[in-house]
């Protein structure tokens, strides 16, 4: 046995070994692109089926739908690769449009006797905090007090969507349009304006989409949260701070679901506290179908999209070719279904 | 090789058997009687194949080649619980019990008593409460078994394994945590067993202990059996002679250079386990200079892993300091620890070294990101110049930074998580078992590496639990024992001193 003696100089050497790529066959290649050629399958089968589907008015329609679980699933897709899950996105949604629009509506302060009209980059900002508060409170739960995920987001299910229905009575804030008398104006600009002919909501999900693909390839914190979700014991003991890790996760999360919030209140100009129940589920979905692992520690942004739009670009094409809403649940069920087959397939057999 | 013992009737015989797990051949060729009513005794360093065999025997694992004879006749177990059919159990080494229940449902797990209306829990109560008499232990049957002690578990699972009321019992380490009082009346318990005419096929790192009770010994040494005789025709000196044998060479103390000053001061450490009630690590002081390596030996249980963590800032210790080149680290986090140049290699590789999601480069970068990162964002360059360094320097077998780690051989994955530490430039290095479950050839690389980077003013404190492994890189040899440290040895210390200094084995008194 004779191991190399060279006392290596790093940095100095120059023949840096090209990494060698593993050949992959058709097949594998088929596996790792699943969601891609699922979603392009949806599209040729919708599209064939009615010549409505495959118009750029109607992709962009569909895009903005999508782009309110879009938001969702890509802090989900955080929590998921820290080996979590984070059901309260959807009432913290909810909570999140309450809160703007009891802000829109304007905050009455008794004792002074005035009526604060803040503006919309204040409600902005205001209900972005809001959901990193939640996503801290779910992070402390989980990090510190060692509540398991589950069930820590369950009861902030809950609670805020209590508080939601508490703050409202149950009712709907209607007309957040603001009054250019009050100077809050403008808050319907992320529902409805386009930019370029695209709409506000969709530009949004694609700046956080690329936010957070640079967050996860090329930083600290990436490295951090694929390490710790795949083996947080290991991370920690190469120095990993793992609980700040994942209450980031969480407060990341929260500030998601705020924006997806604002999005949607803002496209619907009212703000239900029912809105958003059940589209956790459907963020989880679109982060499963996007390949990752609910193990943790494997997943990308790109695939989350993906099945984001997988999904979105399903139910809206059973809708256009005039599927009854029954069948439609049935079939993203079996998509689910599907998604997390052949991930257990590929994980399985390593 | 001493012909068979006469005494007994042979209950089960293996023959030639061997068992290979990919490239590494865990069993060469064993070939053993078990004679009924009598205890045959399995003796081996770790990794020397006293597990495999025992799992073989119990139908956990098939063998690669041989066979198993019971009663003369030849019998294939497709599973444990098949070999439980024809009368042979174990006890393992590792407690099976299912914490959350308690110890009647423990006992009677899977072979549930049944009556007219679902279990009889009354009969099963009944008889967990002789079988916990005749061990002499005093533990109410409906007591959850995570309610006590690791000994009284054992005790449980020992329970367990008479009340199938099989011919042939194996016993893995059944008294690593036993006290005093509790192996004697496990002996009696044997001896009542013998009697009965049940063969006990027995493993123990207590070569003393084992002794009192054993009628045969076996003793393995790297996959292979190297002596066969009854109780009579040896003593302590002959069994471990055969265990350590011939020696691999693992190297030598690297020399020729001057240690620099103390790196690393460990006073009067205590950790206190709050669950037992004892110190785990029991007021240790320790100094380890630069450039020096110091190994600490010990049975399962002396502390050595809690030492390390404790110093390492994975466990806060109770009381003591712990001064890195006279900076005071003591209750620093693992970060904290690694930023100072005090690094840990944990002592499980699969549980707490490696990301198995990630590539090699990435595991290997792991624990210096920030070294890569500038700004907000890390360098893919300078991330590679770094992995590829590491490849080089540890001498790791791979297609590429980028390759899956689960396509490394245990002895280089052992590697990138030794990498990984040593790419954090530290000044003291911690390696609890560095050399666990990965071959000898393996083995000997690591600690070349060590001694390497020893040489370079690196301060190196490794723990193990195969003394062969203390008489290769050590300047100094540390026993260490109930947490302390029992004796202290120079390079030129013999096993049979070290293996008697941790309590392992007496020998005999001049």
């Amino acid at each position: 046995m004779s191991a190399p003696t060279n006392i290596a100089s790093a940095g100095s050497t120059p023949a840096k070994p090209a990494p060698v790529r593993r050949k992959k066959s058709l097949v594998e290649l088929l596996f790792e692109g699943r969601a891609f050629f699922a979603l392009i399958a949806i599209i040729l089968v919708f599209s064939s089926m009615s010549p409505n589907y495959f118009t750029v008015g109607n992709f962009l329609i569909m895009a903005s739908h999508v782009a309110i679980f879009g938001l969702l699933a890509i802090g989900m897709l955080l929590v998921i690769l820290n080996g979590g899950i984070d059901l309260s996105v959807g009432s913290t949604l909810g909570l999140s449009g309450v809160i703007a629009g009891f802000l829109m509506q304007g905050v009455q302060l008794q004792q002074l006797g005035v009526i604060l009209y803040p503006p919309v980059w204040v409600v902005v900002v205001l209900t972005c905090l809001l959901g990193a508060v939640v996503g801290a409170v779910n992070g402390v739960l989980i990090a510190y007090l060692r509540v398991p995920a589950f069930v820590a987001t369950l009861g902030v299910l809950y609670v805020a969507r209590g508080i939601a229905l508490l703050m409202t009575n149950g009712l709907t804030y209607n007309n957040l349009g603001g009054r250019a008398d009050l100077g809050n104006t403008g808050f319907d600009w992320l529902g409805f304006n386009r930019l370029g002919g695209v709409p506000i909501g969709v530009l949004v999900l694609a700046l956080f989409a690329v936010i957070c693909h640079i967050l996860l390839t090329r930083t600290a914190f990436g490295r951090w949260l694929y390490s710790s979700g795949g083996n947080e014991r290991a991370a920690e003991l190469s120095g990993v701070p793992v609980k700040r890790v994942k209450i980031m996760v969480y407060v990341l999360s929260g500030v998601c679901a705020a924006v997806a919030g604002l999005v949607l209140s803002s496209q619907l100009t009212s703000a239900g506290p029912t809105a958003g129940t059940t589209y956790e589920l459907t963020a989880i979905a679109a982060v499963v179908i996007g390949g990752a692992a609910l193990t943790g520690g494997r997943g990308t942004v790109i695939g989350t999209m993906l099945g984001a739009f997988v999904i979105g670009f399903l139910s809206d094409g059973l809708v256009i070719i005039g599927v009854s809403a029954y069948w439609q649940t049935v079939f993203t069920g079996a998509v689910i279904v599907m998604a997390v087959l052949l991930n257990s397939i590929r994980y399985g057999r390593r | 090789m001493t012909s068979a013992p006469k005494t007994g009737e042979v209950v089960l015989a293996a023959r030639d058997i061997a068992k290979s797990y990919g490239f590494i051949q865990a069993l060469k060729g064993v070939n053993f009687n078990v004679h009924r009513g009598q205890v045959t005794t399995l003796f081996g360093e770790n990794g020397a194949g006293k597990s495999t065999l025992m799992k073989i025997l119990s139908g956990v694992v098939k063998p690669t080649s041989g066979e198993i004879l019971l009663d003369g006749a030849p019998v294939v177990f497709a599973s444990s619980s098949q070999a439980r059919e024809h009368g042979i159990s174990i006890i393992h080494q590792e407690l099976s019990l299912a914490p959350n229940m308690n110890v009647r449902d423990n006992i009677f797990m899977g072979r549930e008593i049944r009556g007219p209306a679902g279990v009889n829990f009354a009969e099963e109560e009944r008889l967990t409460r002789l079988l916990l008499e005749e061990l002499e232990e005093d533990i109410d049957p409906l007591t959850p078994v995570e309610e006590l002690r690791l000994g009284q578990q054992q005790i449980v699972e020992i329970a367990r394994a008479l009340s199938v009321n099989s011919r042939i019992l194996i016993m893995d380490e059944p008294t690593s945590a036993l006290s005093a009082s509790e192996v004697e009346v496990l002996f009696k318990v044997i001896r009542d067993l013998k009697a009965r005419g049940v063969s006990i096929v027995y493993i123990s790192h207590h070569l003393e202990e084992a002794l009192q009770i054993t009628d045969h010994a076996v003793v393995l040494r790297d996959g292979a059996m190297t002596a066969y005789a009854p109780r009579a025709e040896i003593d302590l000196e002959w069994i471990v002679r055969n265990m350590v044998g011939e020696n691999f060479d693992l190297g030598s103390p690297p020399s020729g250079y001057s240690m620099g000053p103390v790196a690393l001061s460990i006073e009067a450490l205590t950790l206190r386990d709050r669950k037992a009630d004892y110190n785990v690590v029991d007021q240790l002081s320790l100094d380890v200079r630069e450039g020096e390596i110091v190994c600490i030996y010990g049975l399962m249980g002396a502390g050595r892993t809690e030492l390390l963590e404790s110093v390492a800032g994975r466990l806060a210790p109770t009381s003591g300091r712990v001064l890195l080149k006279g900076r005071d680290v003591t209750g620093h986090s693992i970060a904290q620890c690694i930023a100072e140049g005090l690094v840990l290699v944990p002592e499980d590789r699969q549980r707490d070294g490696l990301v198995q999601t990630m590539s090699v480069g990435r595991n290997l970068s792991l624990a210096s990101i920030g070294t890569f990162t500038r700004g907000l964002f890390t360098s893919f360059s300078r991330e590679a110049e770094l992995v590829d360094g590491s490849i080089r320097n540890v001498h790791i077998k791979t297609d590429g930074g980028a390759a899956p780690i689960g396509s490394l051989s245990g002895g280089n994955q052992q590697k990138v998580v030794i990498g990984k530490m040593l790419a954090t430039q530290p000044e003291v290095i911690l390696l609890d078992e560095p050399s666990r479950g990965i071959d000898i050839g393996a083995k000997a690389e690591v600690f070349k590496l060590l001694a390497e980077r020893a040489r370079k003013g690196l301060a190196v404190v490794y723990t193990t639990s195969e003394v062969g492994e203390c008489l290769s890189i050590a300047h100094r040899i540390l026993v260490m024992r109930r947490g302390r440290i029992a004796a202290e040895f120079g390079p030129d210390a013999t096993k049979e001193e070290i293996m008697a200094a941790s309590g392992e084995a007496v020998v005999a008194h001049a």
